[in-house]
């Protein structure tokens, strides 16, 4: 087990950047999300500490060694594939035996990993299958396998579920979340799925365009965004964007009508922000205490929650009621939240006005 | 699931498989027939009687020694062929798949020899390789080896293994490559997490997956340097000095044509008839199997 630390990490693709700077530092025993759109620069950085992506710039550290200049072997990491990467032509076992087999551990000291890892992933009947003759689930479940059997100081997980079915995802969730709580080792697991991220982490990265915009446990991301693009990329429905202008203290006038009132700083009057509340915090009210009135385009009935589409000119909104009263499309809404709730984004950089 | 087309009428199938089965007898039944009834039969050089021997030219064959030197040379040869031919490849191939600048180019120019005909690749590397007239012979000597494939059987094997494997080097690098590039690269990396250097991840993972097309490459080498090879022989060597080069295709020839012994001759192209078909037979169960892992 180990700690890990990014050091203004950098890389580049030829002229190209692509990883702009991040610096996080992973406690020991951490499970931590690196969590971003597609392209976002998540699998590069994870591939940057496992050593298969040279470092363009800064310095990545696994317990107190600076690993930039050593080889995949030599930093005690094991990572698991969003495509397995189990060797097609071994047997469940011998794909788990392979790394241990190479660094000369004695065949009964393999015998007794593997057949302990086995049995910590129930694959026990399935030790002399062939990869091609596994279920997604299970073969899943050897990759991480084939992980656990090295005791690596850090686990690397590259999108482990993304190929499974919904049902299946959520189950693997559960059992990687036990399997941590069992083995207690260092991980830095990546994915673009924000349920995952909330669900699995100690703490998160969320990253965009190659930067790391927010470091934090999921309730600090969800509660205290740092920047617009975290705001909007994590809870769903994403949060409500409406563009407005400071109107004096504690208040922002909505382009398109309506005065919200918020809990934040001095916002200069007539400055561009963005205002930004989260769905499940915006309430139907009545029309004197609205901060805003907009007309209801669509109703999506979830069963326990209903989302209600709002337009508000050209801003569009969503509100999460926990029960449905029957609303029709094309009538007017009042809506308010607790000023607590509001956040205020600059509009031109996205960074947060607190 | 299998899918099946129905025909309106009963003969429009048999019409549309017409012009293949014409060929097919044409240029292959009616030949081998002619093949296997000559066989039987004993004819004089003149043409002038022929009588029906039944097996006795096969009999001939199994006692006659030249024939079965030529059996012989024709497996050390064949094995050359294929073992050369096919390593030299793979070192190719994997150097390409790893090539990041100028694989195009690199490529281009591995492939090229295939496009040579026969012939002129034997005669490009007689003049090479000639005793007196050679560059690459010239090199040779200045470097004190002795060179000469008209007298020595060795060199003049060596000439006709070069020859031929060096067209069928493109052709198996471009099987070699399409088979390394359809392994994912990252069983390559994890195996290289999991501690295996280079060499060991090419023989315990790369070498494995690549088997299929290995075996498929064995046997079209085979079939290759059994058949295919009869220009470069006639070109290159004539199946001297002796008798040294002399394979089974080109024995065929000479005791057919040059010592107008029919019978024998034929009797020698059933025999090889045989093999390629028992090649090919292997070949269609393997690949019928598909892979073996
Ligand atoms: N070998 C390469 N050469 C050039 N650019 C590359 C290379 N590999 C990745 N990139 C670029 O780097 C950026 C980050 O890629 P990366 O694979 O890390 O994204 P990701 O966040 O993992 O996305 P996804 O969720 O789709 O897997 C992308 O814009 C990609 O186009
Ligand atoms: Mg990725």
């Amino acid at each position: 087990m180990a700690k890990v630390e990014f050091r203004n990490v950098r890389k580049s693709y030829g002229a190209l950047q692509v990883i702009h700077g991040v610096d996080a530092s992973v406690a020991d025993g951490e499970f931590i999300v690196i969590v971003g759109p597609s392209g976002c620069g998540k699998s590069t950085l994870l591939r940057m500490v496992a050593g298969l992506e040279a470092i363009t710039e800064g310095e990545i550290a696994i317990g107190d060694r600076v690993v930039n200049a050593l080889e995949p072997k030599d930093r005690d990491i094991a990572m698991v594939f969003q495509n397995y990467a189990l060797y097609p032509h071994m047997s469940v076992y011998d794909n788990m035996a392979y790394g241990l087999k190479i660094r000369g551990m004695s065949k009964t000291d393999i015998d007794e990993r593997v057949k302990r890892a086995a049995g910590i992933l129930e694959l026990g009947p399935l030790l002399d299958r062939r990869p091609r003759q596994l279920s997604g689930g299970q073969r899943q479940r050897v990759a991480m396998g084939r992980a656990i059997v090295r005791e690596p100081k850090v686990f690397l997980f590259d999108e482990p579920l993304s190929n499974l079915d919904a049902k299946l995802r959520v189950q693997m969730r559960f059992e990687i979340q036990k399997l941590h709580r069992q083995l207690g080792t260092t991980a830095l697991y990546v994915t673009h799925d924000q349920v995952e991220a909330m669900t699995l982490a100690h703490r998160m990265i969320v990253m965009n365009a190659g930067r790391a915009e927010q470091v934090g446990t999921p309730m600090e991301v969800y509660d205290d965004p740092a920047t617009r693009f975290v705001a909007g990329f994590i809870g769903s429905p994403s949060m409500n964007f409406l563009s407005g202008k400071g109107a004096g203290t504690g208040r922002v006038a909505l382009a398109h009508g309506g005065i919200v009132r918020h809990a934040n700083g001095q916002v200069d009057t007539g400055r561009d922000v963005v205002v930004g509340i989260r769905p499940e915090h915006l309430v139907e009210c009545g029309a004197p205490d609205a901060m805003f009135s907009a007309v209801v385009e669509l109703v999506e009935q979830l069963g326990a929650d209903t989302l209600v589409h709002l337009r508000h000119g050209e801003d569009a909104a969503v509100v999460r009621q926990p029960h449905s009263r029957q609303r029709e499309a094309g009538t007017t809404m009042h809506v308010t939240a607790d000023p607590a709730r509001v956040y205020l984004f600059d509009a031109g950089s996205g960074a947060r006005i607190r | 699931m299998e899918k099946r087309v129905v025909f309106r009428s009963w003969w429009l199938p048999y019409v549309l498989v017409a012009p293949q089965l014409a060929i097919t007898i044409v240029f292959f039944f009616w030949p081998a027939g002619q093949a296997v009834w000559q066989s039987l039969l004993a004819q004089d050089p003149f043409g002038i009687s022929v009588e029906f021997v039944g097996l006795e030219n096969f009999a001939n064959l199994v006692a006659d020694e030249h024939y079965l030197a030529s059996f012989q040379v024709t497996a050390v040869f064949s094995l050359l062929v294929a073992g050369v031919g096919m390593s030299v490849s793979l070192l190719l191939a994997v150097f390409a798949d790893r090539a990041i600048r100028g694989a195009g180019l690199y490529k281009t120019l591995i492939i090229w020899p295939y496009a040579v005909a026969p012939v002129v690749a034997a005669i490009l590397w007689l003049f090479l390789f000639n005793p007196t007239l050679g560059v690459v012979a010239h090199w040779m000597r200045a470097l004190g080896m002795t060179w000469d494939p008209l007298l020595d059987s060795g060199d003049a094997l060596a000439l006709i293994v070069i020859a031929a494997t060096w067209k069928q080097v493109s052709y198996n690098f471009l099987f070699f490559l399409a088979g390394l590039q359809s392994i994912p690269k990252s069983l390559i990396e994890a195996a290289a997490i999991d501690g295996a250097g280079p060499g060991r991840r090419f023989w315990t993972i790369v070498f494995p997956l690549l088997s299929p097309t290995t075996f498929f490459l064995l046997v079209v080498n085979i079939i290759h340097a059994f058949f295919d090879t009869f220009a470069i022989v006639d070109a290159a060597t004539g199946g001297g000095p002796g008798q040294a080069t002399e394979i089974l295709v080109y024995k065929v020839y000479k005791d057919g044509f040059k010592a107008l012994d029919l019978g024998g001759s034929a009797a020698q192209s059933v025999i090889l008839m045989a093999i390629v078909i028992a090649l090919t037979v292997v070949q269609f169960r393997y690949i019928e199997r598909k892979v073996q892992y």
